[in-house]
């Protein structure tokens, strides 16, 4: 998915129902790494444009004491409070569905939002949580051995379709 | 009892990860920049409505404090705390070790009550390494200061506080000053100077304080404090430590402060934008002036509120797991 291509006619739709949301003065934040580069493309599409928002979850996800913490753990940077207000809450990929678990862990330890809403890229099967997205880019039925992975290369997003193990099955541009 | 005699690789568990923080020498460059890294990124949680990450959720961790302490302590406990462990203080004055009990059974009692994770300081060179070497698997050490030895997360703490006053440290000369002797945290932060690649160490002190091996470790020493501070941009001054002083190591209070003392007009000699730092508690008027400790060149006080990030970085890095990332 390039975003001079079909990728930009879906964050085009993405914001479209993010709007249909009506949302009030909502803050929009991004989950590392690719949910922060889809909410800025988010945000630049909605107007006026809402504070933008970046969320690291690594220290809150649920693996720590498994594989320990992730090395390149950045810092997490909501520039105003979550309190009483509307969220849009950024991923590129809903799969199991625990990071966005552990980001709502992290978002509750900032305040008390009044509502948040899920918007991804690419929602796929695999949930281990009960927990569903308000807004999804498009639905993709990948099997358990493949991984849609966002890249950007100087700006210019793309999903990748990998075949964990193999080399790359398949893009969407 | 020496630590090289049970050797650094206690620290690494079977995939190379990082188990036990005991000591700073033999770290590798890049697990020291990755405890800053991470710690940088703990900095914030300290204006969060609520301060705590979930990370150590259900774990007991214990200071083990053999020798008095406020701010390493206290900025343990604040670290734990933050990580959602549950803390337990243990001083020496109420330990059964005055009962003739041994450190080591002491330890292995604690870890009968399935404690998770151990902050140790001793007077004795080596004790965290001993605990270390006799306790399961499972369990971690982190030592907080082991006699004349080491105390390495002071000296985490300092480099997080070089790096963020002056960027980095290609090219930065840095100055080690008074007694090097009975220092601990000296002997870390040379370790860390030298594997983060500072340009110069330069130790400066009393020849009855400064040990005559010293200029093995990578610095240089001289007892002239104007020769010492010229062109420094990192001023590092040590308590002198007057109750580990069993002999006439320094003539008087008076004469050490005059030769030695740290006052704004010795201070002229460093480079123009030095930063002074102390691991504190400090000695008025005796080892650095009020004026210099108050000024704005001092970052003593950023060094205890980086204590704590860089203490929950060090407490993260030894507590998570290593098996590989899917």
């Amino acid at each position: 998915m390039h975003d001079s291509g079909q990728l930009a006619a879906i964050t085009a739709e993405m914001a479209d129902a993010i709007v249909a949301q009506q949302l009030s003065a909502p803050l929009i934040i991004g989950i590392h790494t690719g949910g922060a580069w889809l909410a800025e493309r988010l945000r630049a599409a909605l107007n006026p444009a809402p504070p933008l928002g970046t969320l690291d979850i690594s220290f809150y996800r649920d693996d720590f004491s498994r594989v320990g913490l992730n090395p390149e753990v950045k810092a997490s940077n909501l520039p105003v409070a979550v309190d009483n207000r509307d969220i849009i809450l950024v991923d590129d990929v809903l799969h199991t569905g625990r990071t966005i678990r552990a980001a709502l862990n992290e978002i509750f330890s900032y305040g008390r939002p009044e509502r948040v809403c899920l918007a991804v890229l690419i929602e796929r099967p695999g949930r281990e949580l009960p927990i569903q997205a308000d807004v999804v880019g498009q639905s993709l039925d990948l099997a358990d051995d493949e991984e849609a992975k966002l890249s950007n290369n100087g700006g210019d997003l793309a999903l990748n379709i990998i075949q964990i193990g193999k080399a790359i099955a398949g893009k969407i541009a | 009892m020496t630590p090289t005699a049970t050797g650094d690789a206690i620290q690494f568990d079977r995939n190379g990860k990082l188990k036990h923080f005991l000591t700073i020498s033999g770290l590798p460059r890049e697990t020291l920049v990755g405890i800053l890294d991470t710690a940088e990124s703990f900095v914030s949680f300290g204006k969060r409505e609520v301060k705590k990450v979930p990370l150590l959720r259900g774990k007991t961790m214990v200071n083990l404090f053999f020798e008095p302490s406020t701010r390493t302590r206290t900025t343990f406990e604040i670290a734990g705390k933050r990580l959602s462990a549950d803390v337990i203080n243990l001083n020496a004055s109420r330990m059964s070790t005055i009962k003739g009990e041994s450190i080591v059974d002491t330890v292995r009692t604690l870890e009968a009550m399935h404690t998770d994770l151990f902050v140790v300081r001793d007077s004795a060179s080596g004790a965290a390494h001993l605990i270390a070497a006799h306790l399961p698997e499972h369990v971690r050490v982190v030592n907080a200061g082991d006699g004349r030895h080491a105390h390495p997360t002071q000296a985490m703490l300092d480099m997080f506080t070089i790096r963020r006053a002056k960027g980095g440290f290609d090219g930065l000369k840095v100055a080690i000053i008074g007694d090097l002797l009975h220092s601990r945290v000296a002997r870390s932060q040379i370790h860390a100077l030298n594997t983060l690649g500072v340009a110069e160490i330069r130790v400066v002190g009393p020849r009855t304080l400064i040990p005559t091996e010293i200029e093995t470790l990578g610095v240089t020493a001289t007892s002239d404090m104007l020769e010492g501070l010229s062109g420094i941009d990192v001023v590092i001054m040590l308590r002198l430590q007057r109750e580990r002083m069993d002999g006439q190591l320094v003539p008087s209070a008076q004469e050490y402060f005059n030769r030695y003392g740290l006052t704004e007009e010795k201070l002229r000699h460093a480079d123009k934008d030095a930063v002074v730092m102390h691991p504190g508690p400090i000695n008025r008027g005796l080892e650095i002036s009020s004026a210099v400790a108050d000024s704005s060149r001092s970052v003593i006080l950023e060094q205890v509120t980086n204590g704590i990030a860089v203490r929950m970085s060090i407490l993260a890095t030894i507590m998570g797991g290593s098996e590989e990332r899917s």
